[in-house]
């Protein structure tokens, strides 16, 4: 159980704004960590600074030498314009090999095999020709996420997967993620809004509440003072 | 109909308007796709008025050659519109609205203040006479680039357009492969504007990218039918508007607005038989 990510004292501030402070957590290989928390309290800002694409005001994010930077794969969410566009499964998911060719400018066999892979993995093979955008949202959701495991196969970083999908295919979705974690050995880092589900398949939580932020196992969050105002009897929020 | 095509290439201009021309629909359809997809469709037509008023003002100032003074206004517009469609403050559609009308405004009371007609007349809606010798050798670089970048860097102008996000986060570098484009795409635009005319330059970015979508449903299938249209429509537009002396640019965006129309009959229907 080596460390994957470790994080001491970060702080993120968004349009000058403070909104982490003195965070840190560690990622461990093998965890399943649901970062949680209302809108405003830096998941995506924190999310921007794991991927490297803002750098933190104070503190450090610390990355282990076996997961370097590119072998992180991401699921960012979806934007408008991917929708409808004109693109094969096949393309999609061959593109999250980008990051391994460096300045080769086309991918070789290995790559396709690898995306050849990934996409059975997911069971989407039926769809491999069919056009990105004439897929369901779940089935988009899939195609992504066997991109992002073509791009690192150690940890991958999901951006609120299920937003926006109907319940059952939200529960196909964890599940799958949940078979990731516990079959293939894949470290899950996941933002979410849906505490309950979180608490359900994360084996730890970082709940973000400005000051007073939770980071540890599951079973401490459920019982930690955050923890019981969704799992335990109605405490005020406030007091929280 | 061969013998009057035939005759009708046996002038200089028409040789080099048919060279350029094609070359300048090959450019503008390459990276149209990639422009459209990214929802940047807007940015050509902003570029061409840019283009307009800083040759405007250019050829009011009695410059000798005004298109070496538009092609670094319109680069530099070319970067400025690519920041602010990335920044909220402005929304980027109000943002090149605002900033096309004023440089055409500013180009028209140029233009009119020094007495510059018939140069302007040609600038806003093209002329096919109006490539020269160095534009036919401009454009031919021009493509040479554009073709070997498509080639080359295939794959990450797919992952860049496709999605920026996870582009940027696998570590693709998607900013220098957007200014790219919009470099090329400023280019493009300043030379072909001389042909095509500022008001109708964008067209051939837009048209043929959005006809290749109703059809196409890869993204290679689209870009090279992207071009192939492009070329064709130009093609069809030249010979349509020397045989009935009307204005090339125009029956070049009429064609295509044609082809868009065949093309969205034929997607519908392929989609209903799936």
């Amino acid at each position: 159980m080596g460390e994957l990510i470790k994080c001491t004292d970060l702080a993120f501030s968004y349009e000058d704004v403070d909104v982490i402070k003195d965070l840190s957590f560690t990622v461990n290989d093998g965890d399943y960590l649901c970062i949680v928390g209302e809108n405003g309290s830096g998941k995506s800002t924190l999310t921007k600074g794991l991927l490297g694409l803002k750098s933190p005001d104070k503190g450090k994010i610390i990355f282990s030498d076996e997961l370097k930077k590119k072998e992180i794969g991401y699921l960012p969410q979806q934007t408008p314009a991917q929708k409808d566009f004109p693109a094969s499964v096949f393309e999609v998911v061959l593109s999250g090999r980008l990051n391994s060719r460096g300045l080769r400018p086309f991918y070789s066999k290995k790559d396709k095999m690898i995306a050849h892979d990934n996409i059975r993995k997911l069971g989407i093979e039926e769809l491999m020709k069919r056009s990105y955008r004439d897929l369901s949202g779940g089935q988009q959701q899939r195609v992504l996420l066997a991109r992002a495991l073509c791009a690192g196969k150690k940890l991958i970083f999901l951006d609120e997967p299920v937003t926006g999908l109907d319940p059952i295919v939200t529960e196909e979705m964890y599940r799958l993620i949940d078979d990731l974690n516990k079959k293939d050995k894949i470290t899950v880092v996941m933002v979410s809004h849906d505490i309950q589900s979180a608490a359900k398949y994360a084996t730890h939580i970082l709940h973000l509440n400005f000051e007073k932020s939770f980071f540890g196992t599951t079973e401490d969050y459920i019982k930690s003072p955050l923890g019981q105002y969704f799992f335990g009897d109605n405490k005020v929020y406030s007091e929280v | 109909m061969i013998n009057d095509i035939i005759e009708m290439f046996s002038n200089d201009f028409m040789i080099r308007a048919l060279i350029g021309g094609v070359l300048v629909s090959l450019c503008a359809s390459l990276l149209g796709v990639s422009l459209v997809l990214k929802r940047y469709s807007m940015i050509g037509d902003g570029l061409s008025h840019v283009g307009f008023g800083s040759l405007a003002i250019a050829s009011a100032l009695g410059s000798a050659a005004p298109l070496q003074i538009a092609i670094p206004v319109v680069i530099i517009a070319a970067f400025f519109l690519l920041r602010l469609s990335g920044n909220s403050k402005v929304k980027g559609d109000a943002a090149i609205a605002l900033i096309s009308t004023s440089a055409l405004a500013i180009g028209i009371i140029a233009a009119s203040v020094s007495g510059l007609n018939t140069d302007i007349n040609s600038y806003l809606f093209g002329s096919i006479i109006a490539m020269d010798k160095t534009d036919v050798i401009f454009c031919s670089v021009l493509s040479v680039f554009i073709l070997i970048i498509f080639v080359f860097f295939y794959n990450k102008i797919f992952a860049v357009t496709f999605d920026e996000n996870f582009a940027k986060a696998t570590g693709t570098k998607a900013g220098v492969y957007n200014m790219i484009i919009a470099l090329l795409t400023a280019l493009t635009i300043v030379v072909g504007m001389k042909m095509m005319g500022s008001m109708l330059i964008s067209s051939l970015i837009i048209f043929p990218a959005v006809i290749s979508m109703r059809i196409c449903s890869r993204f290679k299938t689209v870009i090279i039918t992207s071009a192939a249209v492009s070329v064709v429509c130009f093609l069809i537009g030249l010979i349509a508007s020397y045989s009935y002396s009307a204005p090339t640019g125009a029956s070049i965006v009429v064609v295509n607005m044609i082809v868009l129309l065949i093309a969205s009959l034929i997607g519908r229907f392929v989609k209903k038989r799936k």
